[in-house]
């Protein structure tokens, strides 16, 4: 018996219904995981027997006639920067290479509640930095649908695990496009929710006004039922939101008729590949032929979101990386033993890799004397100017629409020299994080054999529109279904 | 603003508590100048009067009651360090003074 390509909800009720164990499931996703994972490098550590545990139990509770939960028996991956209790937690940075988190994060919780059982934890860019999955200390991850390209990032093992067919859902955390972003490389749906629908309790932090977590799926309908389980107010996080959640699976009601979506046509109009603007305007032509009022729109700070982003993520970063030190968990440099100072200074040039160096020291400059009125505060100020830009935009429109990245898939290497041209790959996911909206990727083509995807952007708390939106789009395509060819 | 030098990424890296090698202190001066001057496009903005926006949370000023609740051991605590003292229950650093 098999698991492959059985969507989330379908294996929830084939689990449910008896034609197959949960314990088989597990089995089986296990074996995958593992072929899979020699070629692919999605997975920094795979807990088998914590995960045939699990699924045993849930075995036991469908056999005395317990309740199921939403996910009973549904495998899943956690990207590495999300805390489970005594499984190894790295964010792929050499600096937590042997972390085992006393505690789980609060969206582990919430997941094994409703009966997933988590098979193990997704290779990432180091502490989420980055936007090819490059800067990991456990080597890239490889695009499933071509194994010179990257997968996108920072969560490409969990984008890679889903389209790959490992398991049907995978969480992984968003800060400037890190769902959507690979999600689209990989051909699968990513949703980066609201900030502050899910709760960051037990996510390693980057930048603590811009992260959210947020799942992977192959179908929208799997997206919607991941986060039914996962959104939700939790004491622990006092960002996180008390506004009621819905069911987003009802959400999905498959029609679409009247709802204005906006084009912010100048925006979208520059630096965009061609193959991308043809995927892009054909998915509106769809959206259009299903009922939806397609309406211009101007977003004009929308092109300061790159620097906007980069400076206060990046401030944030060198404040919250401040923790990894060499004394209280993690990796102490063992050459400096004379002084607290030396050690500190060693231990984090040793431990961190590049790309987190690199921004520590941005985000330190931002906001060191002299340089914070001039760059972090004028960022933080552009920020508002940008959010007023979306608030508008809402005044006449219900969501908004854009590519999910500027270019398709690249190559492993083509970008690493650069860290500015990497940057500049995140145009259109990075102002969605400032304005703290949620924003969900879906596949609408192929560029030589490479997975795009493109974005709807809802009003902050209004993942069901989105979610409506993606699923009719993804009623009415087929770029979805094709499995790469690996 | 742009013009960075290799004595301001010695300075940040100061800050930073961060230890670079003379490599990276020449390729941080290099791409650090290059998204800095990619970010100065901002200065054109004018702002006079916008508020900073610091974080997009609707909620501000959360309290509890300060009651105690179960927290970890010190066990707990100390078993992830890189060199606990588990029986004064400390983590031992190196020297801090002279």
């Amino acid at each position: 018996m098999t698991v492959f390509g059985r969507t989330a909800s379908q294996l929830r009720q084939d689990i449910a219904a008896g034609s197959i164990s949960a314990v088989e499931a597990c089995l089986v996703t296990l074996d995958r995981v593992s072929s899979m994972n020699a070629t692919l490098n999605a997975f920094n550590h795979v807990d088998a027997d914590r995960a045939l545990e699990r699924a045993a139990a849930i075995d036991h509770r469908r056999a005395a006639g317990d309740r199921l939960g939403a996910l009973a028996g549904v495998p899943i991956a956690l990207k590495d920067n999300m805390c489970v209790r005594g499984m190894r937690t790295t964010a792929s940075s050499k600096i937590l290479d042997r972390f085992i988190p006393p505690y789980d994060a609060t969206v582990v919780q919430r997941l094994e509640n409703a009966g997933a059982v988590i098979v193990g934890k997704t290779n990432c860019d180091e502490f989420a930095m980055g936007s090819s999955n490059e800067n990991s200390a456990y080597g890239p991850v490889r695009n499933p649908w071509n194994l010179d390209t990257t997968p996108g990032g920072s969560s490409g093992g969990s984008a890679a695990a889903v389209a790959s067919r490992c398991v049907p859902l995978a969480l992984g955390s968003d800060t400037g496009g890190s769902i959507r972003q690979p999600a689209s490389f990989c051909g699968v749906v990513g949703l980066k929710p609201t900030y502050g629908r899910v709760s960051r309790y037990g996510l390693l932090a980057f930048a603590s006004s811009l992260d959210q977590i947020g799942p992977f799926a192959c179908t929208v309908a799997d997206a919607a039922l991941a986060l039914s389980v996962i959104a939700g107010h939790d004491s622990c996080d006092s960002t996180s939101s008390t506004a009621d959640v819905p069911d987003y699976t009802t959400a999905l009601t498959g029609d679409i008729r009247g709802v204005r979506i906006g084009v912010p046509r100048a925006f979208v109009s520059e630096g965009v590949d061609a193959q991308v603007r043809a995927a892009f305007d054909r998915a509106l032509d769809t959206l259009r032929d299903r009922g939806a009022t397609l309406i211009d729109i101007d977003l004009p700070h929308a092109k300061l979101a790159i620097p906007v982003y980069y400076l206060i993520a990046t401030a944030e970063a060198s404040s919250n990386l401040a923790r990894y030190d060499g004394v209280k968990y993690g990796y102490r440099s063992p050459a400096a033993k004379d002084s607290l100072k030396a050690m500190y200074s060693k231990t984090r040039d040793e431990g961190f890799g590049a790309e987190v160096k690199r921004r520590i020291m941005l985000g330190t400059y931002v906001l060191s004397a002299g340089y914070y009125d001039a760059f972090y505060l004028k960022a933080q100020q552009v920020r508002t100017l940008l959010r007023r830009d979306y608030e508008h935009a809402f005044e006449s429109v219900d969501l908004v629409t854009m590519p999910t990245s500027p270019i398709p898939p690249f190559k492993l290497g083509e970008k690493t020299a650069d860290p500015l041209q990497m940057y500049l790959a995140d145009v259109f996911t990075v102002s969605v994080n400032l304005a703290g909206l949620p924003g969900v990727s879906v596949p609408c083509g192929f560029a030589d054999g490479l997975p795009i995807g493109f974005q709807l952007i809802g009003r902050m708390f209004d993942e069901a529109t989105i979610l409506r939106v993606a699923d009719v789009f993804e009623r009415a395509t087929e770029w979805h279904s094709a499995p790469p060819p690996i | 603003m742009s013009s960075l030098t290799i004595a301001d990424v010695e300075r940040i890296a100061a800050l930073a508590h961060l230890e670079l090698t003379d490599e990276e202190k020449q390729l941080f001066t290099r791409q650090l100048a290059d998204i800095l001057s990619y970010a100065e496009q901002l200065q054109a903005i004018d702002t006079t009067g916008v508020p900073a926006t610091a974080h997009v949370g609707a909620t501000a000023g959360v309290e509890r009651a300060d009651e105690p609740r179960p927290s970890l051991s010190t066990a707990q605590v100390l078993a992830n360090a890189p060199d606990p003292a588990p029986d004064a229950g400390l983590f031992r650093v190196p020297r801090v003074i002279g």
